[in-house]
């Protein structure tokens, strides 16, 4: 642990922690017979029960995904018991024959939504990350490489960005859009990543411009771009895998929260798990099974992307290697 | 250390312009525009003129933006029109303040008084079941999201089994004066404490579910801050010594691995703002964050622009009072 004063120079530390692997690495080639980060990281890992659980639930998750419309007896958007929501008191059916888990207060049956609903989740933990990553990718570098005054431009926005608490960042930008979509959720989700993603790679970036590989790739007349496309880059992507899956967990919990508040995607024909917990609220105390199945499949995949980004972090770190 | 200080005022304020900047836009793309944030949008055409005028929106952008930090200046944020329709933005954020500030207080307590000693135990007891236990719990701790842990506990303690209050700051039927606002202080002043302890009732579940955030981080800095200190050279000198054990942990362990969560519990608070926006909606609890969960649900735009602001002004300020008190307490910090 560095004396870590910010939630700034936490991040600064992750990128620097990498980049004290790749010097260590180089010093000590023959001790390792030749083996890069990489394989290192992989042989610690696959002995590592946590790195695995987290590995096979979220492995899992993405299985369900691709396999769910298969699996799934009825139409997420289909109302086989809207008879009964219409002519019972009762405004949520419970389980019956053909229906395991029940069905939701617009007669839709339960099990096929919980199901599909793996799909839009999956899709916004992905997306979100993704452009969250892309825009930090682009700051980050451009920080980074050029140094001087893109550097002190780009930071400067980047801390203040930082100086946002994250989630209430992500409430004012849902706040923003006049009709919210599944798009507005994943795009407040993924603004908030973005400081983050690019303090990282700048971070590392910074590392490397004066590292031995990089000197002698501009000593042997190498374009300064090809340099950090090349070289400086991909030695980055440490840190960066480290936090894109910590980050799917992150943006699947957030978007729960605005479908919560209400800022979330209203359109539920393809259902997204979140949103369905969000929808489930005011039918809490009478029907909590409504939240429990959303709820769970969230808590289990978020603890699957965690669990292997902790393990991840956790390997690649030249300090817990000691 | 006054130059530290200074540097940091100078950084500060560097941020909370560029912050304005970014609250200005962020008002002007609200849908509707600042008229509709503050009238909402049912206005007749001629009362959004008027206020088109009165606030200079027929001017150049330069202008507006100063005359928008003249309105915060004075505090002048408009009217609520759904949180409490009519109420002035500033005086609900005021009238709030109070019981998300025990709230947070009573959530960051519970979170220190767990975090720490589980933390120095899974530390000094490294791989063993309580540390792998106590490891897997903070990162489920993560992974459950802050307002279904909210839901459970209600849905368990006070729907269920009926041992604690489902919702609210204090039961409304209780008689009770409010001096201060901090209802469990006020019943204390007044010598009401049965309004006292019907107040503190009201906080232990959304304050459980609010402490699920700081905990998990607190108690990871904890352990990995012993795991480190504990494998320093002077920890190593004090044992050649023949210090006591008892020396070594209070004196040289502990002391020196506080200094890295210090730092930490006071970076909660813009999680535990975030998170009382949730777990105070679950229970409505009249705080802040149950302020703003309303305002953004509802799109009462006076309310959360002011919110907004306050929100990042008191995480910049928190920030900075945060690293003055490392300072004073690491010189090394100083010189950075």
């Amino acid at each position: 642990m560095n004396l870590m004063s910010s939630k700034k120079e936490r991040i600064d530390s992750l990128a620097a922690s990498v980049a004290e692997v790749e010097v260590a690495e180089a010093g000590t080639v023959k001790d390792t017979g030749g083996e890069s980060l990489i394989a290192g990281a992989w042989r610690r890992l696959r002995r590592n029960p946590i790195f695995l659980i987290g590995l096979t639930l979220t492995a899992l998750f993405v299985l369900l995904a691709i396999i769910s419309p298969w699996l799934a007896p009825w139409d997420p958007a289909a109302q086989p018991l809207i008879d009964k929501v219409e002519r019972q008191s009762n405004p949520v059916p419970g389980p019956e024959p053909g229906h395991p888990l029940g069905g939701d207060n617009r007669g839709r049956d339960l099990l096929s939504r919980v199901l599909i609903g793996s799909q839009q989740t999956l899709v916004v933990g992905v997306v979100a990350t993704l452009i969250g990553l892309s825009g930090g990718l682009v700051l980050g570098t451009v920080a980074g490489a050029f140094g001087g005054w893109a550097d002190a431009l780009v930071m400067r926005v980047v801390d203040v960005m930082l100086s946002i608490p994250g989630l209430l960042l992500a409430f004012s930008l849902a706040a923003l859009a006049a009709r919210p979509s599944q798009w507005t959720v994943i795009i407040a989700i993924a603004i908030v990543q973005i400081p983050i993603f690019a303090r990282l790679l700048r971070g590392s970036m910074l590392a490397q411009r004066h590292s031995d590989h990089v000197l002698a790739a501009r000593a042997l007349g190498v374009r300064p771009s090809l340099i950090v496309m090349r070289h400086m880059l991909p030695n980055s992507m440490g840190p960066v895998i480290v936090q894109s899956t910590l980050v799917v967990a992150t943006s699947i919990i957030d978007a729960a929260a605005l479908s919560f508040l209400g800022l979330g995607n209203p359109d539920d024909r393809r259902p997204e798990w979140g949103q369905m917990l969000g929808a489930s609220q005011q039918y809490l105390n009478e029907h909590p099974h409504l939240a429990f199945w959303p709820a769970g499949c969230i808590i289990v995949v978020a603890l699957g992307f965690t669990l292997m980004g902790e393990s991840l972090r956790e390997a690649l770190d030249p300090k817990t290697r000691r | 250390m006054l130059r530290f200080v200074v540097r940091r005022l100078l950084q500060m304020a560097g941020v909370m312009i560029v912050l304005s900047f970014l609250i200005f836009a962020w008002l002007r793309s609200l849908p509707g525009g600042p008229v509709s944030a503050i009238l909402g949008e049912r206005a007749t055409p001629a009362t959004r003129a008027a206020l088109e005028k009165a606030f200079g929106l027929d001017r150049p952008i330069w202008e507006q933006y100063l005359l928008f930090l003249d309105r915060i200046a004075h505090g002048n944020f408009g009217a609520s029109i759904r949180v409490q329709a009519g109420t002035d933005a500033l005086e609900i954020f005021l009238d709030r303040l109070p019981g998300t500030i025990e709230l947070t207080i009573f959530a960051l307590t519970i979170a220190i008084s767990i975090g720490i000693p589980l933390g120095y135990l899974a530390a000094r007891r490294r791989a063993t079941i309580l540390d792998n236990v106590s490891i897997i719990g903070s990162l489920v701790g993560v992974a459950v999201p802050v307002f279904f842990l909210a839901f459970l506990l209600k849905y368990v303690f006070a729907v269920q089994l009926g041992w604690l209050p489902v919702s609210g700051r204090q039961t409304p039927t209780i008689d009770a004066t409010h001096i201060t606002n901090f209802f469990i202080l006020d019943g204390l002043i007044t010598g009401e404490y049965d309004a006292a302890w019907d107040a503190f009732l009201h906080l232990i579940l959304p304050g459980l579910a609010l402490a699920s955030i700081p905990f998990a981080i607190i108690f990871r800095i904890t352990r990995a801050s012993v795991l480190e200190v504990l494998d320093e050279d002077y920890v190593r000198t004090a044992e050649a010594k023949g210090l006591t054990s008892r020396v070594i942990r209070g004196r040289h362990v502990l002391r020196n691995a506080m200094l890295p969560v210090t730092t930490v519990i006071g970076l909660q608070v813009g999680s535990l703002l975030a998170g009382a926006v949730l777990t105070e909606r679950v229970f409505s609890f009249r705080g802040v964050g149950d302020a703003l969960a309303v305002a953004s649900t509802e799109r009462d735009y006076a309310v959360l622009q002011m919110l907004i602001i306050a929100a990042a002004a008191v995480y910049v300020i928190v920030n900075l009072l945060v690293d003055i008190a490392y300072a004073i307490i690491d010189p090394r910090v100083r010189t950075r």
